[in-house]
């Protein structure tokens, strides 16, 4: 018998590794067609949501401003009583930051865990420039407050640039005096009821789109390919109209004035002063959050049924069973990856819905979206803003994971 | 599906509803997207159908609000309307102007999106490519992740560096907000993608290059050319983006409507609406031949 000898290419190489060497060559090229755009996506849109969320936990205007009477703070335990020390660092520190013009950035700062105080702030700023030692009377002659041990467990929290408490007030929590975390008083609490809201009302539009959407895949999928190509045009007409049409278009149906409002007068099916609000409110963001998604459950559901035989169907009907036993035993079973698909995909989306919501949402319509952007653009509390956002965008990751191995993401189709 | 023969009297009375129930819902999708246009031509006003318009009476329409679209922001909308005027318009029109701005970054966005995400869907299809989950789903996540998280997030990222309120910063987010759609379908078109193909292409002597640009690429172009659109219209229609980094004077189509809607609805958003509805018509039909051609070349039975 020959002795078993490694297989070689011509120059000599054996075949394994010439093997593997083209493989990692392979690998190399597939990647390096990939790595552009993966660089592109890590600097356009990582990179920038990752500075968000730092944002979240990170806000030095007070440290930034106040130096000495930070330092103070960091030298000293919790709960410290301000000494001589420390009174003469806010008089000195708040006469510097009225010399910048930065007091008001400082008493926003603390205004946020505080309300109330930023008047303080800017008030004694003003005087500032005239105070004199002994610090603590020429700071209490100004504003008694100043004494308060809250202001100061506050004024405490807020030196710290690093602070989970964006995070705490994004869930309705604040800490007291001691700087134990309690919640806030029952007048204030917002953002966890609108959390709530916002997942209600996504999950409200989740059911309507699959109940409205199962009934028109069902006919696509059954249809003959001639009629259903037809029809189908009138699922992906609205998927590729603008949004800000669709929601213009319910906006003129909808309102006071609206086509449907006036329909119903002029048959006399309502009286005139009994005009419905169906817009600028919760009903208004349902109706027309539920046309927008609508499209993204007809989609999945047509793809998961079209290729289900009918004979199923006709077997379990042959077999004995009653035409709604066939559809609930046989058929909606082997639906459900489409109706899964689907469903998860609408909720993804609505969770994080912003404009139509914005648009004909009304007040009572509004979702955490909206409140993020308020934070941003109208109340200036980008910390708070970002913390709202880094806790949706959480949720939505843990639904897009969810999704990825429920569906698969290759599995997402566009017409 | 036809009811058999033997089917019962209920039977057929539920397929009846059935079709009246799916009648109904396709109105649903469809109805608001078409009642847009009569109400465009309205001649008074108002959001809703006038007495003359029911009555087909030609003084209940007009094409005043499409006037309007072009003499808005114009110097002298009144003057006659000579060269003069279509200067004016041409560079004063508001809406013109607010077309323009979307168009360039509509289409340099779309051109960014489609060479990347054509180029990393190429390597995304190869079967030897690694971590190739992980990179779909970051690729993907534009497409997910909440459109005011983006425009938080760039609009922190813009102020530091420098980008915020220049074309480059729309154009760099809106190719980012496209890439997942060119991605899904170019990847749908190399799903199925014969490979013996390059590989005989490359038997015969072809280089690499010769054999993507002579072979692979006139396959799967339907496909890209889909993405593309679909890229063109997720920057087309994005307004959230636009309103966080944007400058001031940086008006784009979706922003002006924005406006518009926030502020003082008028019938001549319906006009903009109705042109908006036309074009995204001509591009879903543009994507229904294509997709068909695609499915000739490949030859993929439809459906």
């Amino acid at each position: 018998m020959a002795e078993p000898q490694t297989l070689t290419t011509p120059d000599g190489v054996p075949l394994k590794r010439a093997l593997a060497r083209a493989q990692a060559r392979a690998r190399r090229r597939a990647f390096l067609l990939v790595a552009p755009l993966l660089l592109f996506v890590i600097v356009t849109f990582l990179v920038p949501i990752g500075q968000m969320l730092h944002r979240s936990v990170y806000n030095d205007s007070f440290a930034a401003n106040m130096p000495r009477l930070t330092a103070w703070f960091a030298t000293t335990e919790p709960d410290t009583p301000p000494d001589d020390a420390a009174w003469e660092a806010l008089a000195l520190d708040l006469r510097a930051a009225a010399e910048a013009r930065t007091v008001g950035v400082v008493g926003t700062r603390v205004n946020y865990d505080l309300p109330g105080t930023r008047s303080l702030f800017t008030a004694t700023g003003r005087k500032a420039r005239s105070f004199q030692a002994p610090w603590r009377e020429a700071l209490l002659a100004a504003d008694a407050d100043w004494a308060d041990p809250m202001l100061w467990s506050t004024m405490r929290q807020a030196a710290r640039s690093y602070s989970p408490n964006f995070f705490l007030a994004a869930l309705d929590l604040t800490r007291d005096a001691r700087g134990a975390i309690v919640a806030v008083p029952q007048d204030r609490q917002v953002y966890v009821a609108l959390f709530q809201r916002t997942f209600t009302l996504a999950a409200l539009i989740t059911v309507l789109c699959v109940l409205l959407g199962f009934p028109v895949a069902h006919l696509l999928a059954t249809l003959p390919l001639r009629w259903s190509n037809l029809l189908m045009i009138l699922v992906l007409l609205p998927f590729w109209t603008s949004l800000l049409v669709r929601t213009t278009s319910w906006i003129v149906l909808l309102q006071g004035q609206g086509v449907i409002n006036n329909s119903l007068v002029a048959t006399g099916l309502l009286a005139d002063d009994g005009r419905l609000s169906l817009i600028y409110n919760q009903t208004g963001t349902i109706i027309a959050m539920t046309h927008v998604l609508l499209p993204f459950t007809i989609l999945p559901l047509y793809s998961v049924m079209r290729p289900i035989p009918p004979s199923y169907v006709r077997a379990a009907r042959s077999l004995g069973a009653t035409s709604w036993t066939a559809f609930r035993r046989v058929y909606l079973p082997q639906t459900l990856p489409g109706i899964g698909a689907g469903a998860l995909l609408v909720f993804i989306l609505a969770v994080g819905y912003y404009i139509t919501p914005a648009l004909v949402g009304g007040a009572s319509g509004q979702l955490i979206s909206n409140l993020i952007a308020f934070h941003m653009t109208d109340s200036l509390n980008w910390s708070l803003a970002a913390a709202l956002a880094a806790i949706l965008l959480g949720l939505v990751l843990i639904l897009y994971w969810l999704y990825d191995r429920l569906v698969g993401i290759d599995n997402l189709k566009l017409g | 599906m036809a009811l058999p023969a033997h089917a019962s009297p209920l039977e057929r009375l539920w397929r009846r509803v059935f079709h009246l129930l799916c009648a109904l819902i396709l109105l649903f999708l469809i109805a608001p997207i078409l009642i847009v246009i009569p109400l465009s031509f309205n001649a008074e006003p108002f959001f809703t159908f006038t007495e003359k318009m029911l009555a087909l009476d030609p003084t209940g329409y007009s094409l005043r609000w499409y006037d309007l679209l072009m003499t808005f922001g114009m110097f002298a909308p009144d003057a006659p309307r000579d060269a003069a005027w279509w200067a004016d318009m041409w560079a004063n029109s508001t809406w013109l102007r607010a077309a323009k701005n979307s168009i360039i970054i509509g289409v340099f966005s779309t051109l960014l999106a489609t060479f990347l995400g054509t180029l990393a869907a190429l390597g995304l299809s190869r079967p030897e490519m690694p971590f190739r989950r992980a990179v779909m789903a970051i690729l993907i996540s534009p497409m997910i992740v909440p459109i005011i998280i983006v425009a938080t997030g760039l609009f922190f990222f813009y102020s530091a560096t420098g980008l915020a309120g220049s074309y480059l910063g729309v154009i760099l987010a809106h190719a980012t907000l496209g890439i997942p759609f060119v991605i899904i379908t170019v990847t749908a078109t190399l799903v199925g993608f014969d490979k013996s193909l390059t590989r005989a292409a490359a038997s015969l002597g072809a280089s690499p290059a010769t054999t993507f640009f002579k072979v692979t690429l006139p396959l799967i172009l339907p496909g890209v050319v889909s993405g593309a659109l679909f890229a063109f219209v997720t920057s087309f229609d994005e307004v959230v983006v636009v309103l966080f980094v944007a400058a001031h004077d940086q008006q784009t189509i979706p922003r002006q409507m924005w406006n518009g809607i926030r502020e003082q609805i008028s019938p001549a958003i319906l006009a903009v609406a109705t042109i908006l509805v036309v074009i995204s018509v001509a591009l879903l039909a543009t994507v229904e031949i294509l997709r068909r051609r695609s499915e000739q070349l490949r030859g993929v039975t439809p459906g």
